[in-house]
């Protein structure tokens, strides 16, 4: 199958197998641990850990959006708030 | 009762996923490849990296869109609930008027939306349309090919008359369900009818209007065809809402690498309003 009208390039690639490892990572932790660990956070909602990896992303998808407004191309530093704002997220949302 | 279960089961939403992975994955994959590439034609690109982003994130065309869209959306939300919520109050819940009521009200949603726009737009004409022409008569200087606010208040009395009704079924399906011993333990209590309205109907309609509010919110964020056909964006750029401004890039400009960078950044925009308007409102009501 020729896929060449995606016009995939290596680091979109990359991107797509670290999304699809996510899931694939918390369908494990599901199996390993159902029921999703629901709890009430910061944000005073329940959430489910799968809540926690969308709310992750999406803040991550929007803190790298400010960076490239804000401060320009290099988006190292987008990703390294990225991850701690992932972590603070399953820590306490 | 214990649950029974199946892993076979899993085979069975196995459709879904492949149709969702047709219909929306890859398409978003591909928008996502182009947004860090430029081409030229001939499946031939060259990497942009985030210039695209850069470009239109730092662009006052994106923001002045992106204002445009947010201030419809408020506008046409704060007309829509409120009438489609007093239409709904007032239809009757018995007889023959029931029926006529329900067509009368589900005739806009069957006219397709280019069809809308073309209505409107021989509708507001002043030289042969029946609103402009009456307008002008009445002394009332309107054209909404020169004014912008003209244009503005057509496409707001355009989606109103297009979508009130959805709102209206939504909520009538909401009052509908609503047992009479209710209305009669509120009589009994000698409650006003802005009571039965407060702590009755407004409540068992909630989830209903949540639903709608999600999907005018969503529909009018992402309007196209009914301004596109009206307005064309004009005059100059004041009914250019993001859908426009992005055909114009992608298919007018052939841009379509910006064009998948705001692409993306609109995607991004529409699901982070809809989960916080979901969220909201799924967490009030589960207090309540």
């Amino acid at each position: 199958m020729n896929f060449s009208w995606m016009a995939w390039t290596l680091p979109t690639a990359l991107f797509f197998i670290t999304i699809a490892l996510l899931l694939v990572g918390m369908a494990v932790w599901e199996y390993v641990s159902p029921g999703g660990n629901p709890r009430v956070g910061i944000l005073r909602f329940e959430t489910t850990r799968g809540d926690r990896l969308f709310v992750s992303l999406l803040g991550s998808a929007f803190i790298h959006l400010a960076w490239l407004g804000l401060g320009g191309p290099n988006l190292w530093w987008a990703l390294a708030l990225s991850v701690v704002y992932a972590i603070g997220v399953f820590r306490y949302v | 009762m214990e649950k029974t279960w199946n892993n076979k089961a899993w085979f069975m939403v196995l459709p879904v996923l492949v149709l969702v992975a047709f219909s929306a994955v890859i398409p978003l994959m591909t928008v996502v490849n182009y947004s860090v590439q430029d081409t030229f034609g001939n499946n031939e690109f060259f990497w942009a990296g985030t210039d695209w982003y850069v470009d239109v994130l730092t662009s006052d065309r994106f923001w002045d869109a992106l204002t445009r869209n947010l201030i419809f959306s408020a506008i046409i939300l704060a007309i829509e609930i409120p009438l489609g919520i007093i239409i709904a109050l007032n239809m009757p819940k018995k007889g023959l008027g029931v029926p006529v009521c329900l067509v009368l009200m589900a005739l806009p949603l069957l006219i397709p939306w280019n069809v809308v726009g073309t209505i409107w737009q021989v509708f507001g004409r002043v030289d042969i349309g029946l609103l402009g022409h009456t307008l002008e008569a009445l002394g009332i200087n309107y054209n909404y090919v020169q004014n912008p606010i003209d244009a503005w208040v057509t496409l707001i009395v355009m989606d109103v008359w297009h979508w009130t009704s959805l709102v209206v079924l939504l909520c009538y399906a909401g009052l509908v369900s609503i047992p009479d011993a209710y209305y009669q333990a509120a009589k009994i209590d000698g409650a006003s009818r802005w009571s039965v309205f407060r702590y009755i109907q407004l409540p068992k309609m909630k989830r209903v209007l949540l639903i709608a509010f999600l999907l005018r919110f969503m529909d009018s964020f992402m309007i196209y065809t009914e301004p596109f056909v009206v307005t064309g964006g004009g005059p100059g750029n004041s009914t250019t809402f993001l859908s426009i401004d992005l055909v114009k890039m992608a298919i007018g400009q052939f841009d379509l690498g910006p064009a998948a960078a705001l692409s993306i950044i609109y995607f991004l925009i529409i699901l982070l309003l809809s989960w916080i308007f979901y969220t909201v409102m799924t967490t009030s009501d589960a207090q309540s």
